[in-house]
């Protein structure tokens, strides 16, 4: 088992967001998780990539049988946990490329392994903005500043095909992209699937899924997840609403 | 790299050159009188209108106010209590290195500058100011052949009273203002450079400068004159003694650039800060300022300021020469109890000048920043421009930075353009480095180092290096 969480119960400022959360997730599975405004689903991500502003009250997270609620930040991400941000960060003054190698250096060290040298790192990075149709300027842009919201999500893509995690988590990456974007990334996302490699998608829609195939689809309400099904599920949501779906 | 040698053994948690080297000073006790001035005048075999010229200073100086407009807060100092010379003791006159007192060597190799490794430091000379009287001179040889002229201000006082006589106080008036009017009565030495008409300075020119003798002020005297169509690069950087006690320091740089000649004068200021509580750092009151006087000249400051529990300093350019141009690039840090009033001016007097401002402000800890910045284009400054970016940024929350810029426009074919940011280093910015792999220390590092990025430029390749690493460990544990 990859990830397995049991019974996690989370707050924030003694608000109660997840209440007795339950998910397994298999090496090389494809998950979407959807839900409602406020149903926790973001809450969940970030407790999984290690966010401190939430209280974990009760329940455990394991990773490849770790405690992952033990490891710091950075431990969880040399690791293979890498989040796709819902709002990516602006940095300015530091270029985008600088900062990818340097994360990809410092899980490198972390992990025991040679840094990757400047011309091989650029070889890869400008194949994969090939892939994501991103244009000659993101070599010289600083990290997402004055980027448009679908440049900052294609470029979270790339870092994802770049560091190649184990575990990729998408907090809404599809929201607010247009049609073309949406799916320059689900074919970078289907292209990086393989049997080691795991993915939960955060999500509101469903035609992110017209092109990946999920395993599992669940729904996340009211801080736990309530029915679980196939993509199916998902076109449900889409056509009759949460609400009549969770009382049938 | 002698430098960067000084910043590996920087890269420890505490200050690291808080030692005292025993030495036998020659110092006069403490307190400031007509006496004294004659003293350190006499002491120096200075000529009389040089005398006479500090005491028309400190004649204006009695009768002036310490300034109290900026944005700091500091105890009363007791300039009656400041010793205003002091020397080390010179035996005879020194022909060579080995004449130093072996004392005074062991101190720069503490600091890993020792001088045989800088007279080897390729391109680079050295003129080490030890307290008060420069000790050893080096690259002399190489800079005659360019004749250009590099040496401490006592000693070009005797050898070239002319030019000396000729620029002294004609960019900071003996009566400027409080700080600069005190250093021009009582200032024991610094530097002199001038380069003849057409010449470009054959290497990067430098200055160590220590403050080493218990309770004794320093008053440093610097002026570089850039003939006709000449060039130079001056770089200037610093570290001090803890100490218990406040010390002050109020030097002064006058800079003169004549038609054609650009003047490039940097500085990595990292003085002792005080302690966490702010107890026992260096109060830095700097006057600096250049003159632009020939058409097409230009002079840029930049400046990389770290240390000092207080700053007052505001370099500055008057851009009297047609077409001539001024630049402003700063990096200031605040940590802790640091309190840091700075900026510059730009003062418009010739057609078509520019200037351009940078200021980057960081405030970590209980730091205090302000920036303050005048643009004044006169009625004949016609085409006119002034650009100028301020930005501060934040570290913690218990940390404030202050915005003052003051602009005057006196014609209407000029324009100024005025930008102003303030942001925090986010816990979102940090969290996002932390989950692509990087540890907290380096994403503080990476981000400073982007906000900086502007400045950092404008630095020689050596000096942006060490400005890099000073910046890491400045910022140290300031997080969290």
């Amino acid at each position: 088992m990859m990830l397995s969480i049991k019974n996690l119960h989370v707050s924030v400022k003694k608000n109660k967001i997840l209440k007795g959360l339950n998910l397994d997730i298999d090496e090389g599975e494809l998950h979407v998780i959807m839900g409602r405004n406020g149903s926790g689903k973001s809450t969940l991500a970030n407790v999984i990539a290690g966010q401190e502003n939430y209280s974990i009250d009760k329940g455990r997270i394991s990773y490849f049988n770790q405690n992952l609620l033990d490891m710091e930040v950075e431990e969880r991400a040399a690791k293979g946990v890498f989040m796709s941000f819902q709002y990516p960060v602006e940095i300015p003054g530091i270029n985008n490329a600088y900062f990818l190698r340097s994360a990809l250096n410092s899980q490198n060290k972390f992990n025991n392994k040679n840094e990757i040298n400047a011309p091989d790192f650029m070889k890869e990075y400008k194949k994969n903005m090939n892939h994501l149709d991103l244009d000659a300027s993101f070599l010289s842009r600083s990290l997402n500043d004055g980027f448009s919201g679908g440049e900052k999500k294609r470029n979270e893509m790339l870092q994802m095909l770049m560091l190649k995690p184990r575990l990729c988590i998408l907090d809404e990456t599809d929201s607010g992209l247009d049609v073309d974007a949406l799916s320059i990334i689900s074919k970078s996302i289907q292209a990086m699937r393989n049997d080691k490699r795991s993915f939960v998608i955060i999500t509101h829609y469903h035609r992110i899924l017209e092109h990946l195939d999920a395993d599992y689809v669940h729904i996340l309400s009211d801080g736990e997840i309530v029915k679980t099904g196939d993509k199916n599920l998902a076109i449900d949501i889409e056509q009759k609403g949460f609400k009549t779906v969770l009382s049938s | 790299m002698t430098k960067n040698n000084v910043i590996d053994k920087t890269i420890k948690e505490k200050y690291q050159f808080g030692f005292v080297t025993n030495i036998d000073q020659d110092t006069i006790p403490p307190g400031l009188s007509e006496d004294v001035i004659r003293i350190i005048s006499s002491k120096k075999n200075e000529p009389d209108w040089l005398l006479n010229w500090r005491l028309k200073a400190y004649r204006q100086w009695i009768k002036m106010e310490e300034p109290n407009w900026a944005k700091i807060n500091y105890p009363k100092i007791d300039y009656d209590s400041i010793s205003y010379y002091s020397a080390p003791k010179k035996k005879k006159k020194l022909k060579s290195l080995d004449e130093v007192d072996p004392e005074i060597l062991r101190t720069y190799e503490k600091l890993g500058i020792p001088i045989e490794e800088q007279k080897m430091l390729a391109g680079v000379a050295v003129d080490a100011v030890f307290d008060s009287v420069s000790i050893g001179t080096t690259f002399k040889e190489e800079l005659a052949k360019a004749g250009v002229i590099f040496c401490p201000f006592s000693e070009a006082v005797i050898k070239y009273p002319d030019l000396i006589k000729k620029y002294l106080g004609t960019v900071v008036p003996y009566s400027d203002n409080f700080f600069a009017t005190l250093n021009s009565a009582v200032f024991s030495d610094g530097s002199f450079v001038y380069i003849p008409k057409g010449v470009r300075c054959p290497m990067e020119l430098s200055t160590y400068f220590r403050i080493n003798a218990m309770n004794t002020g320093q008053f440093e005297r610097t002026l570089i004159v850039a003939d006709e169509g000449s060039y130079v690069s001056y770089l200037e950087g610093c570290t001090a003694p803890m100490r218990d006690e406040n010390q002050l320091h109020a030097a002064v740089v006058e800079l003169v650039a004549m038609k054609d000649a650009e003047i490039k004068y940097s500085t990595v200021q990292n003085w002792y800060p005080g302690d966490e509580k702010g107890k026992g750092g260096i109060y830095n009151f700097v006057t600096k300022r250049g003159k632009c006087k020939g058409n097409r000249s230009k002079i840029s400051w930049t400046q990389i300021e770290t240390g000092s529990a207080v700053t007052w300093k505001y370099p500055s350019v008057i851009l009297k020469g047609d077409n001539s141009v001024g630049e402003f690039h700063s990096v200031a840090v605040s940590n802790n109890m640091q309190q840091a009033d700075t900026g510059t001016k730009m003062i418009h007097l010739g057609k078509n000048t520019k200037s351009t401002i940078i200021s980057k402000g960081i405030s970590a800890g209980k730091g205090q920043q302000t920036y303050r910045g005048e643009v004044r284009i006169m009625n004949n400054a016609a085409k006119s421009h002034n650009y100028s970016q301020c930005d501060s940024l934040l570290i913690g929350g218990k940390s404030g930075a202050h915005t003052f810029p003051y602009i005057d426009v006196r014609n209407n074919s000029s324009k100024t353009e005025h930008e102003a940011t303030t942001s925090k280093i986010g816990e979102d910015q940090l969290f996002y480095c932390k989950q692509r792999g990087i540890k907290e220390e380096d994403a503080v590092s990476i981000i400073v180092s982007g906000f900086c990025k502007d400045v950092f430029k404008e630095l020689p390749m050596e000096f942006a290096v060490e400005a890099q690493k000073l910046m890491e460990v400045t910022l140290e544990g300031s997080i969290g």
